[in-house]
Parts: C-alpha cells; structure tokens; sequence
C-alpha cells in the first residue's frame, strides 16, 4: 500500500514481511529507526515468530547473527559506519561459512574526523567482504531491495548488503509503496538453509583448512557471486513480474544510448544527477547517466556494454580511497579494459556535502570540455585547504587539522551567524 | 551388574574405580553410551588439560540433554586441533566462528532454537583463556547481562597457548610467558589486579557460575549436569593445566591441577544467582611452592638465590582465597 512514511520504517515494515525469525540490534545512526521499528513490531507481536536481540556491539550483532543463521533462522540486521567497520572481522566470516543474513547499511561516513553524515566511505570500505552489496537509488528501491535481497542470499548461501544512504534516504518522508506480506509470502519461501547445526544429524562447521583447499574455498566464494550475476536480474524480473515495478538489477541505463558522455553514479545520488542529464538533453548534449546497483559482484560485462561507446565517463563517487582516488573508478576501468576514452573520478559529497544541481553543472561542463582534472573532489575549498596546509609548513606544532579547518571556517560551519 | 556398598578412603572422594560404585554413581565418562562428543584422533598435545576438560565437559553435557546439544567454538588450541581439515573430532554440531565471538554466536544459536520452538536443544559454548577473559570478555558479558539460554565454559590455561604462549589477562603474577619472560628485576608476568571472571559472572547474578580443575572430573561432570538444570546464562570455568605453555610433565597434569586448588591458587565453587553455594574443600593443605616447582614458568623463583619475597606474594593470594572462600574448614 502506497503511504507516506519515513524510509527507516518502510524498511522496517519490509523486513518484518519478509518474516526474519532473529534480528540483532545495535543502535548507530543513521539506521537506529530501522531496529526501532522492528522490535516494536517484535514487541506488539506483530512480527511473530521472531528473536529481537539487543546486544552490546556490532560485533556482537552479526556474530549473534552468524550463529543464528547457522541454527536454519532467517537473520537480519542493520548498521551504518564505524559500526560495519566494528563488525568487520564478523562479516568476513559470515560470507566466509556462506550464511545468507540480510543487512541494511544505512551509508555514512567514517572517522576521523566524527562525521555521521552520509557518503559510501563505509560499504565500499567492505567491497571485499565477500557480501553481495546492492545500493538504492530512493527509498522505493530500498525497501523493494530488501525482499529481494532475502531471496538472493538464501539461494545463493551468500550474506547481503542492502546499502541506503544515511539520512538521504534513511530519515526521508515520502509516499513508499511498503509491499504487502501477502505478495512477499509468495515471492520469499521460507528458508532453507544449505547447512544447519542440527543434533541429529551433527556437523562441523568453521574447521581450520589449510592450504590444500583454501583456494578452492575462496574460488567458490566468487564463483557464488559470478552466479549472483544471473539470479540478480532473473530476481528482480520476477519482482518486477509479481510486484508491478522495477527495482534491483545489476546497472540501471539512463538515457545511455547514443551518450558521448556518461556519468556512473550509485545511490540516491542518481537522482540528481538524472535531472541535470534532463537538462543537458534539452540543450542538445548527448550525456546521460549509468547506475551500479549491483556493486559486489561488480557486472564487469554490463558495464562495458553500457559505457563502451561514449568518448567519455564520469565516474561519480562519494567515498575516497586514500592514495589513489576512486573505488568505483577503478573497478569501472577494469570493465573497460581496452577500450580507449577519457575516463574523470570525481569524488563527491564525502561526510554530508550536498551534491547539488548547480554543481555538477558545473562538473559535467568541465568534463565535456575535457578540462576536467582526472581525480576531481566537487566543491573542495581550496582556500581552506591552502591556509591548513601552509599551516603545516610554516608552524612546528600547527595542531589537529580538522579543528584547525573548523576554527578558520568559523561559525559558518555550522550555519548560525 | 551387582554391585556392593561401598566404604570411601576418604569421604567425599570417589578416588575409588568405577566398578565398585552403583551405576547411578558411575561417571559419564565410564559409560558405554558416552557420547565420545570430542572424539579420539585430535592432535592436543600429550596430556593436555584442555582436551581432557573438553571431553568430560561436553559428554556430561550431552548426557544432561539427552543429546540434544550444538557446540560453539571459540577460536584456539581446542578449535585448532580438533579440526584439522578434512578431518573433526566433534561428534556434536559443533560451530566455529571467531576468537573474540563464541558468546555471541552461542547466543544466536539459542535465539535461533527459541524462534523455533526448539528449547529441547542446549547451547553451549566454550573457548580458552583468551577467548573468554581477554577478546571474547564483551560477548560474554553481554551474554550473562541479556540471561541467554547458554552454558559457557572456559578451559583456562593462562595463556594464549595456541599462538606460542603469551600472556593473557589471566595469566597471574610471575609465570614466565613470551610476552612476559623470566627476565628483569621482576621476571614473568606482573602482579596485576587479576581477572576473575567467574567472580565477574557472579557479579552479573546469572543462574549459576561454577569452577573446576581436570583433577576432579566427577565434580566437573556434576558441575556441567547442575548448570544444565537452569535456563539462562551460566557459566563454567575449567582450570587447565597445559604442559607444553607450563613446563610441566606430561604425566602431572592432573596433579598440578590438584595442586592448584588444594594450595588454594585455584578455588573450586558453586554459586547461584551470584551467591556461593558450595566451596570443595581442600584435602590436603600444600604450600604454593609444590605447586610452583612442577612448572618449568616459574622456575625463575627458584633460582639461585630463591625469590622468596615473589613466592611469598603468591602464597599471599592463595592464603587470601582460603580466607574469602573459607576452603579449609576449621578443625
């Protein structure tokens, strides 16, 4: 039913449907409505039957979810930040034995500086984690991500990250269709996990594999994924099939087709940026705008197929690797391997920093021009950084940086005065 | 079988063999339908207490739930060898996850049984020294604080053992490990404040919290078939003695785990709902010094000349658990 509600609760809502009997909580903004929700609904008996544990870390979430999904109980929790950084050993594990828990990562930054706004710093920090990660573009997606996501994990005996921006979308208000459990019942058959801890037929599971077979152990965990690349579109074409929308995928074209320039983008972001392509079009630019939903396993081949032909890309990302530049670039480039054109990382929006119309405007007129730097950071104050560093030259013990950067910002920083 | 009555050498002793004694007094152990839950062919060392501890630990576990039980693992030696692959030990499900996270994923397991109307099933989960004291101490506190339906044991060895044997948090005062060696003006680990978590359990007033050495393997069946009676959080903590960490003999663990609880080092104790219940008294009162020389870890006391004021600290905290456990009942 079509409503008007906060994308934390009709994520919350959607979950509940998809009928997880453990869930693990942890409160970390900008995802604690979510687990509020939820065992609220846990509380009421709403949600019934279902385990609502509030444990003391986000270690211990996914760890009391690993054992529950170990025990055949469909697991579900939410994080957001140092708290996915704090379960991060946990994740590994929970991929590593190929439990099919679902996790929202409502996407905010990570520290230092303390930052609880949102960009991908802390899902992308997790690329590797051996957890299938799908990214939503609104709060629609978000929510229809969710059912899916349970489906792909327990076909596939693999976790997954559901990630959300943080606050974007997490605290957002807006008309949702929550699907109904009737549909999801039918979409979502109750688990049936591939290994379970069961007294009559006893097991071991987590024994120490030396080198003889950690290789193939490992290969299978991506073979898991390249088979996560077929069921991701067969799934969301039988969502789309059951439930009258679109959602999920590996990449999502946006007027892509005869684009010379192209703009990849993941997450609410892509909103923006779709109306700034609109009003390109209009002007006659051929630009347009591909979305990754599909981030792990990263569809090398679709991406291609989408980008191959444009005389340039604009890879768009709101998180940094230090040291090099884009995490999306990177894989982005290896999906174009060969294939010559001149390829921009811009870094945007980090901790918060609204990515505004005005803004990439500006960016994708650059770009066009190709005057555009090849690692560009939108919207980055020169002048700050200029006056912090000079600091760093002229004075023996010029201080933390942050604070020094906020003190010569002044009151501005924080929008009073 | 018949059986006759039977006269103990030392009241409250069952230092008598199986077959004298009526069934229903029989060890688990010395059961034909023991359940064998650690199963021979691990790769322990010879005359490791932590093997040893396992074994009777989970087989009276087993016993006390008909069967019905899912092990978790923190990792460490018991994981290490009872795993190599392609070859387990484990003749239970048995899960292991991570070093610091046992408590947790014990829980998850319990929580998965409730959801599932399988109270009938029994958790229990264990790891080492380490695992419980050290990086599993959050998980496990947040266990006993949220009451969860599990039995956790730790096998304390007093060291991480499995990495080389290193000092952990409940190493105590003077052993020699190889992050606390036998060298400087006070050789071995420092006298810290200690960690008792058993204490520290009780302190979380969970249903039941006990102690016991692999030199009383009745009392530590018993021990396991009690805190299987409750529902909620308990804990058990296992004194184990590892030669190889030690420098002990082989063939001494069980005595230097006996004298680690009759010099008073180790106190032996039931409690519930953070109240003591019970204290085994000591036998047969030692000097800490019987049991210090067995150990090759603090040899370094007893060198020439002797660090008599060392040993006298130690004999310092012995007699201070006589007192605040009363193990020695006044004569």
């Amino acid at each position: 039913m079509r409503e008007q509600i906060e994308g934390s609760r009709a994520v919350a809502h959607t979950v509940a449907r998809c009928r997880p009997e453990v869930i693990c909580a942890y409160p970390i903004s900008p995802q604690t409505h979510i687990v509020e929700e939820l065992s609220r609904l846990v509380k009421t008996g709403e949600l019934a039957p279902c385990e609502f544990v509030n444990v003391e870390s986000e270690y211990a979430a996914m760890s009391v979810g690993i054992g529950a999904s170990a025990t055949g109980a469909r697991t579900y929790t939410a994080t957001a930040s140092q708290g996915l950084l704090y379960m991060t050993e946990a994740l590994y594990n929970a991929s590593g034995l190929g439990l099919p828990i679902v996790m929202t990562v409502a996407n905010r930054a990570i520290g230092a500086p303390i930052n609880i706004w949102n960009d991908h710093g802390d899902s992308m920090s997790q690329r590797d984690s051996g957890w299938i990660q799908l990214y939503a573009e609104d709060n629609q997606e978000a929510v229809d991500l969710h059912v899916q996501a349970f489906r792909l994990a327990e076909e596939l005996s693999l976790p997954v990250m559901v990630c959300m921006d943080g606050f974007v979308l997490t605290h957002a208000v807006e008309p949702i269709d929550v699907p109904e459990a009737g549909p999801v019942d039918a979409f979502l058959p109750p688990y049936e996990p591939r290994q379970v801890l069961d007294p009559d037929e006893p097991v071991s599971i987590g024994a120490m594999v030396g080198p003889e077979v950690f290789t193939e152990v490992r290969y299978l965990a991506h073979a898991r994924q390249m088979r996560a690349l077929e069921l991701i579109p067969e799934v969301a074409a039988e969502f789309s099939a059951a439930f009258g929308r679109t959602a999920g995928g590996l990449v999502r074209p946006y007027r892509c087709e005869d684009a010379e320039t192209i703009v990849v983008a993941l997450g609410s972001v892509l909103g923006t940026i779709k109306d700034v392509v609109d009003e390109l079009r209009d002007a006659g630019t051929r630009i347009g705008v591909l979305g990754v939903t599909s981030f792990r396993p990263f569809p090398l081949e679709e991406v291609r197929a989408a980008l191959g032909h444009a005389a340039r890309v604009v890879v768009l990302e709101r998180a940094l690797a230090v040291g090099i530049g884009g995490i999306v670039a990177a894989n982005v480039r290896m999906a174009l391997s060969g294939i010559h054109l001149h390829g921009y990382t811009v870094i945007a929006g980090l901790g918060g920093r609204a990515i505004t119309k005005a803004s990439l405007h500006r960016l994708f007129a650059d770009a066009i021009a190709d005057e555009l730097e090849p690692l560009t950071f939108l919207d980055l104050d020169r002048a700050l950084v200029e006056r912090e560093l000079h600091r760093g030259r002229t004075e023996r013990r010029p201080g933390p940086s942050a604070e020094n950067m906020m003190r010569d910002l002044g009151p501005t920083a924080t929008g009073i005065g | 079988m018949p059986t006759q009555p039977i006269k103990f050498y030392q009241t409250g002793s069952f230092a008598v063999g199986n077959r004298l004694l009526g069934p229903d007094q029989r060890s688990v152990q010395a059961d034909m339908q023991r359940t064998n839950s650690l199963n021979s062919g691990h790769r322990a060392c010879q005359g490791c207490g932590e093997a040893l501890g396992a074994r009777y630990a989970l087989d009276a576990a087993m016993r006390a739930t008909g069967n019905q039980m899912i092990a978790v693992n923190a990792t460490g030696c018991l994981e290490v060898f009872s795993t190599p692959y392609p070859e387990t030990s484990w003749q239970v499900p048995w899960l292991h996850s991570l070093f610091g996270n046992a408590p947790a994923v014990a829980s998850g397991v319990a929580a998965a049984l409730k959801v599932k109307g399988r109270t009938d099933v029994r958790v229990v989960g264990q790891g080492g020294d380490g695992g419980t004291v050290d990086i599993g101490f959050a998980c496990l506190s947040g266990m006993f604080e949220r009451n969860d339906d599990v039995l956790f044991i730790c096998y304390d060895n007093e060291a991480y053992m499995n990495t080389g044997v290193q000092r952990s948090g409940a190493t105590p005062p003077a052993a020699r490990t190889m992050t606390s060696q036998a060298v400087g003006d006070e050789p071995g680990n420092v006298f810290g404040q200690g960690k008792n978590v058993p204490l520290i359990a009780m302190a979380h007033e969970i249903p039941y919290v006990a102690t016991a050495t692999v030199a009383e393997l009745r009392d530590l069946e018993a021990k396991v078939r009690r805190a299987m009676e409750f529902r909620g959080a308990r804990y058990l903590h296992v004194f184990v003695p590892c030669p190889l960490g030690w420098g002990s003999a082989p063939h001494d663990t069980i005595k230097v785990a006996r004298l680690a609880k009759e010099s008073g080092l180790f106190p032996v104790f039931e409690a519930e709902h953070g109240e003591v219940t019970a204290v085994s008294p000591i036998r047969r009162p030692v000097p800490v010094e019987e049991y210090l020389r067995l150990q090759a870890r603090y040899a370094h006391l007893f060198a020439d000349p002797p660090r008599t004021e060392t040993i006298a600290r130690i004999q310092a905290i012995a007699d201070r658990n006589i007192r605040k456990f009363g193990l020695v009942e006044p004569s």
